[in-house]
């Protein structure tokens, strides 16, 4: 870990009893869902931490609890140093309050998240999905979401298939 | 499809102003099939008149889900879904991805290989930005802007068929190095392209710069502020651009860029013709580093030395057991990477590239999550936009260069 972000994350440790992974000079914080918050404010606005370069989250299913983590890499400009927050969240209803009024990027960044994950963010100004069409059921980067789902479609079994194909019929 | 649903304007309730509700102002589509939006993006706007009062982009029809291929494949193998990304940056974006694997297996590369990578980033960023310069100079109406840039485009895409044997979806960069060799022929093609370049910018230049009606529909359109920007996360020469000086090839050099000598442009206006100054003269900058790492690229091997991650050359499989052992175990199982996770970032043309990857122990990465610049750079679309002419939108639009392929993934 960085020497000048020695310093920050230990703020965080004391004041939030955030845990600590290290991993190839990278400090990874983990905070409970209810506190993220404040750790953002008080990264954003006492350390400078003026960019939430990336927003997204992370399956470890059949883990259930926590089963995903939600995951906020920060970057300062101003002391050209990054951390990251992790914050586990259950598989059950999963559900993390929303950055998007700390960092605008946040807003689309979490509807990818809720579009693919399945993770909602509690006040959220626009929860719609964003990638997949309205109308999908399901969240595709969940681990237990199939790859290759449908079956490839040859000339000796299209017909067979395009019954069972979901898509609207007349 | 047999239903035709009626799009109501309740669903975008929250998006619009009172005024949409009513009737006064009118909702339109651009796109998704549209010259203007570079790609399919689908824009929902808000008119009064021909001023623009709210847009709502509507991403989403080039998601080819990139990242949940990747989670299926191994290191080695996930690599081709890279250059399927953005198709304008297929260079940055394997570079991308091989720095990230070897932060996370901790793997060496040698200094040739280095060199050979920034070579072909930095001339993958002028082809990039010469797409760009030609696109949105065709956006303006400045047609002939097109065909000279995608001249010069072709010669760069000359140099990747050179040496990796293809134009665009290339790969050549790999873990621990590059795939073999560069051909002899081609250190004269580079030469070449450096000598015939900077005059054709000056070209470029004289087309457009002081063309009074080019400014006329630049300056002060699309004014973004270097504090909002951040908010958006807009990194890349749009940022630069809004007089944030932050370019990840100087603040955090990789592939040996702390070596090279070259400045980053940094504009204070934060409109369109300030994004394209910028622009342009990036490709000035990024041609000095191309020719000072083609004078600098030392003789030596292209890929790492490590067994364990790196396949052995063909040479040594006839002769050596264990060479042959290890060519079969990574061609079949692959290399393993350790249960952690990394972040790693690279400068790409429109941005900050940065990849979260996250091993599980075995040969294939737990969660690939790739941060792409253009959607972050056209989240902040929506607020650069309100008061614009309809015309303008356009301009502004290929201001901060958007590739669909990135932001969709």
């Amino acid at each position: 870990m960085d020497k000048k972000l020695e310093p920050i994350v230990k703020t965080v440790q004391e004041k939030f009893g955030a845990s600590l992974e290290e991993f190839r000079n990278e400090a990874h914080l983990l905070v409970k869902p209810e506190q993220i918050v404040d750790v953002l404010t008080l990264l954003r606005d006492e350390q400078n931490f003026e960019m939430l370069s990336a927003l997204t989250a992370v399956d470890y299913y059949p883990q259930d609890a926590p089963r995903f983590h939600v995951v906020y890499q920060l970057t300062s400009l101003a002391k050209n140093l990054s951390v990251q927050v992790r914050v586990p969240v259950n598989g059950s209803s999963p559900k993390v309050p929303t950055a998007a009024r700390l960092y605008d990027v946040a807003n689309w960044r979490e509807r990818e998240i809720l579009d693919m994950f399945g993770i909602e963010f509690d006040g959220h100004p626009d929860p719609r999905r964003i990638l997949s069409p309205e109308d999908m059921e399901g969240h595709p980067l969940r681990k237990d979401f199939p790859l290759g789902y449908e079956e490839p479609q040859f000339t000796f079994n299209f017909d067979e298939i395009d019954l069972l194909k979901p898509y609207a019929k007349e | 499809m047999s239903q035709i649903e009626e799009v109501s304007v309740a669903k975008f309730k929250h998006l619009v102003s009172e005024r949409a509700l009513t009737g006064e102002t009118m909702l339109l589509n651009m796109g998704p099939q549209h010259p203007s939006t570079h790609g399919v993006l689908r824009l929902l706007l808000e008119l009064d008149g021909e001023i623009v009062v709210n847009c709502i982009p509507d991403v989403g029809y080039l998601h080819t889900g990139i990242e949940k291929n990747m989670e299926a494949k191994t290191y080695q193998k996930a690599e081709v879904m890279t250059d399927r990304l953005d198709y304008m940056n297929t260079m940055g974006n394997n570079l991308a991805y091989v720095v990230a694997v070897e932060k996370l297996i901790d793997l060496d590369v040698p200094a040739r290989a280095q060199g050979l990578r920034v070579i072909l980033t930095e001339l993958q960023r002028i082809a990039s930005h010469l797409v760009w310069l030609g696109t949105s100079g065709l956006d303006l109406a400045a047609m002939s802007m097109f065909l000279y840039c995608f001249r010069e485009r072709e010669q760069i895409l000359d140099i990747f068929e050179l040496v990796s044997g293809q134009r665009m979806m290339t790969t050549y960069f790999r873990p621990g190095g590059v795939w073999r060799d560069v051909p002899v022929e081609f250190e004269k093609a580079v030469r070449d392209f450096i000598k015939i370049f900077p005059k054709r910018v000056d070209e470029y230049e004289s087309l457009l710069t002081k063309n009074p009606l080019f400014i006329d529909r630049t300056v002060g359109l699309g004014k973004l502020d270097g504090a909002a920007a951040l908010s958006y996360g807009v990194t890349g020469p749009t940022l630069r651009a809004s007089g944030v000086d932050w370019d990840l090839r100087k603040a955090r050099p990789y592939c040996g860029y702390e070596q090279y000598d070259f400045k980053v442009p940094v504009l204070n206006d934060g409109d369109v013709y300030a994004r394209y100054l910028v622009r342009i003269e990036e490709l000035r900058e990024s041609l000095k580093i191309v020719e000072q790492a083609l004078n600098k690229l030392p003789l030596g091997p292209v890929r790492s030395a490590n067994r364990k991650f790196v396949p052995p050359p063909r040479s040594e499989i006839g002769v050596s057991m264990e060479a042959l052992i290890h060519h079969f175990k990574l061609w079949t199982e692959g290399f393993s990477a350790p249960q952690a996770s990394i972040y790693s970032a690279v400068e790409s043309p429109r941005g900050e590239l940065g990849l979260l990857l996250e091993g599980d122990g075995g040969p294939k990465p737990l969660r690939v999550h790739l941060r792409t610049p253009s959607f972050d750079n056209l989240s902040v679309l929506s607020q650069i936009v309100k008061g614009h002419l309809v015309a303008d939108l356009v301009a502004i639009l290929s201001s901060i260069d958007i590739v669909l392929g990135d932001i969709d993934r």
